[in-house]
């Protein structure tokens, strides 16, 4: 679950990081306004989710408050990587000596977390790595331990920054780490941590928090207004629906699609021990989807068993008014009760994934 | 075979579960050694042959159980991880969901005590002929001398049925577990396969995300001298998107199949275009 960053700085307040003044837009009016009473130079930041929005001209100055209106108007609605602006954060603009990086995530090969920093604050981080990675501090803190202070000033000081800033800066990295353990996040990070004479203020928050671990963080589901996919359901650009039980034999049947000259259109894991109820689910959520002229089923039944998904297959069928065009591969845990019903019901169906996926394709281009 | 043989005795953590008791009864008709089930509060109960204990100390004082399959609930899977990982050799979680946050401190956990754990996420072991410590759907398998190890579980069970079908069976099949952080990666079980007598070919199976088959391919160029051979899923999957697994998302131009097709190749293992092919490449080099 991925926060606006005016959501994540809210978690940095209250865990008492400095952020700037800033309030949240909902119209160009209410840009005015906040412009207004907030009486000085401001940051009109568009809030979306994706990296990149500054790149994508997301981010507008503005020193009075009908520059704030007339910008404002340029930045709802528009789109950056697929996403909609629909509010801004308006924050005035800091007096910047200096820019920092710090961030946390989870080292997948060293199975611990990492703290990464670096005193060219601002910058895109992966190029920093492969150009200048001496300029990169990583630390993995011990996942068993408590994270101490001390450690936290030891990465400040491999930044080489001032002395006078050593205990400052190693307290917010302290925070962060902090930020990072107490609200199971996969990312926490500041980019830039600016200097100012008001002292160092995290002027952006990038935080995510893994989706396994909502059940302990109600409070954050409903801070972001967040919902829970039921379904692994990702949208391609082809046309042909991809169904599968298991992640890596839904990818698989992707890739057969595209090896027989197809695309495919979906990405849906319907899971290892799915019932007839996600089988239908997941029918109608792509015939639904406007793209889709084929659908490919594929399901070699492990938990989950071949008649429950014939059954499911079987009664989305008769239900729908549309004219579905549908291969279906069918083996796996009670195979020869689902592949009768299939028969009694006039449903074709193949026991190859590789065959299925082949005709899927056929039927496509038939269509064209 | 590797992991799961004659000397593995095994209790089941969470056996009144669902879950839990449904696959113990499939685990104990493939004639698997469970010695123990484990669920607090339900001591002294039993299901078929199988006594129940209050906690996994309470199971070592009574039987000479020394490995644990874990099915309770992702909030519990850290607990029911340490108290095995204390006690005994060799941990399988099955538990799906377990937070991340959770994982980093299980493993970290195992690497103190000098305990295997495979997953969390992962559809468990089978050793044919010998039992199985998992989920998987058993008659795809068969006795052989061909190693798998993967990250992905229907996907197993695609490659397994695939071999079967030719006739070529399997020393052992080790789900390793789709999630980011896991227990055992690649490089501990090639070398497992590459010290078995029973094995003389593995086949490793991978997706997208992460780089754990390019280190994988780092190991084998210097420590195997067995036979590899790979199928990698995810060619079409885009960036930035999470592909069911929690540790399936290529981030950047990290964690793409290609990356992973080239590095296997480059230290000579050969990667099948389609699960089917891995049939012929493994006729090939055995």
């Amino acid at each position: 679950m991925k926060f606006f960053e005016y959501n994540g700085k809210k978690i940095f307040e209250k865990e008492k990081i400095a952020i700037l003044e800033g309030y949240l837009a909902n119209s160009p009016e209410e840009a005015k306004e906040i412009t207004s009473k907030m009486d000085k130079s401001v940051v009109l930041k568009s809030q979306v989710l994706v990296g990149g929005r500054g790149k994508a001209g997301g981010i507008k100055f503005a020193d009075t408050p009908d520059e704030a209106f007339k910008k404002s108007i340029e930045l709802f609605g528009m789109e950056i990587k697929g996403e909609t602006v629909e509010h801004l954060l308006i924050e005035e603009k800091a007096d910047i000596k200096n820019e920092f990086f710090i961030s946390v995530t989870v080292d997948r090969n060293n199975k611990k977390p990492v703290i990464m920093a670096s005193s060219e604050g601002g910058v895109d981080i992966e190029n920093l790595a492969i150009s200048s990675p001496e300029k990169l501090i990583k630390y993995h803190p011990n996942p068993l331990d408590e994270f101490l202070p001390y450690e936290a000033r030891e990465i400040a000081r491999k930044m080489q920054v001032p002395n006078e800033l050593i205990s400052k800066l190693g307290t917010i990295i302290w925070k962060l780490f902090n930020i990072f353990n107490k609200y199971d996040a996969t990312t926490a990070e500041i980019n830039p941590l600016i200097l100012t004479d008001e002292g160092l203020i995290a002027a952006d928050a990038k935080l995510e928090v893994e989706n396994d671990s909502l059940f302990r963080h109600k409070d954050l589901v409903k801070m972001n207004n967040y919902k829970e996919k039921e379904l692994d359901f990702v949208k391609l650009d082809g046309n042909i629906a991809v169904i599968g039980n298991g992640a890596g034999l839904t990818l698989t049947g992707m890739d057969m699609i595209k090896l027989n000259g197809g695309k495919p259109a979906t990405f849906l894991d319907i899971g290892g021990g799915s019932s007839q109820d996600t089988i239908e689910k997941a029918l109608n959520m792509v015939l639904d989807y406007e793209p889709v002229k084929v659908i490919f089923l594929n399901v070699l039944g492990g938990i989950t068993r071949a008649d429950d998904v014939a059954k499911g297959v079987i009664d989305v069928l008769n239900k729908t008014p549309k004219k579905v065009n549908i291969v279906i591969r069918l083996t796996g845990t009670n195979e020869k009760e689902g592949q009768e019903l299939l028969e009694k019901a006039g449903i074709p169906f193949d026991i190859s994934m590789e065959k299925a996926a082949k005709k899927a394709v056929e039927i496509c281009k038939s269509l064209e | 075979m590797i992991l799961l043989d004659e000397d593995t005795k095994c209790l089941v953590q969470g056996i009144t579960g669902n879950q839990g008791s449904f696959h113990t009864l499939e685990m104990l008709k493939y004639n698997t050694n469970i010695v123990a089930g484990v669920t607090p509060g339900k001591g002294g109960q039993s299901l078929e042959s199988v006594t129940i204990f209050n906690s996994i100390e309470e199971a070592k004082e009574n039987t000479d159980v020394n490995a644990s399959i874990i099915f309770v609930p992702s909030p519990f899977g850290k607990d029911a991880a340490f108290e095995s990982i204390k006690y005994l050799d060799l941990v399988i979680i099955i538990t799906e969901h377990i937070p991340v946050h959770d994982s980093m401190e299980i493993v970290e956990y195992a690497k103190k005590h000098n305990t295997t754990v495979i997953g969390p996420n992962t559809p468990g072991i089978i050793s044919p002929g010998v039992g199985k410590l998992g989920i998987m759907p058993t008659h795809i398998f068969k006795e052989g001398n061909v190693g798998v190890i993967s990250r992905s579980g229907t996907l197993t069970y695609e490659v397994a049925s695939q071999l079967t079908m030719n006739d070529i069976g399997q020393s052992t099949c080790v789900g390793i577990g789709g999630d980011p952080v896991i227990g055992t990666n690649y490089p501990n079980i090639l070398q497992m396969f590459e010290d078995d007598n029973d094995t003389d070919a593995i086949v490793l199976i991978g997706e997208i995300g992460g780089n754990a088959e390019e280190m994988a391919a780092e190991y084998i160029k210097d420590n195997i001298s067995k036979p590899v051979v790979s199928y990698i899923a995810g060619m079409t999957a885009p960036p930035g998107k999470r592909m069911g697994h929690a540790g399936a998302i290529i981030q950047g131009n990290s964690g793409t199949a290609q990356s992973k097709i080239n590095a296997l190749s480059d230290v000579g293992v050969k990667t099948a275009k389609m699960p089917s092919e891995i049939v012929k490449l493994i006729k090939d080099s055995l």
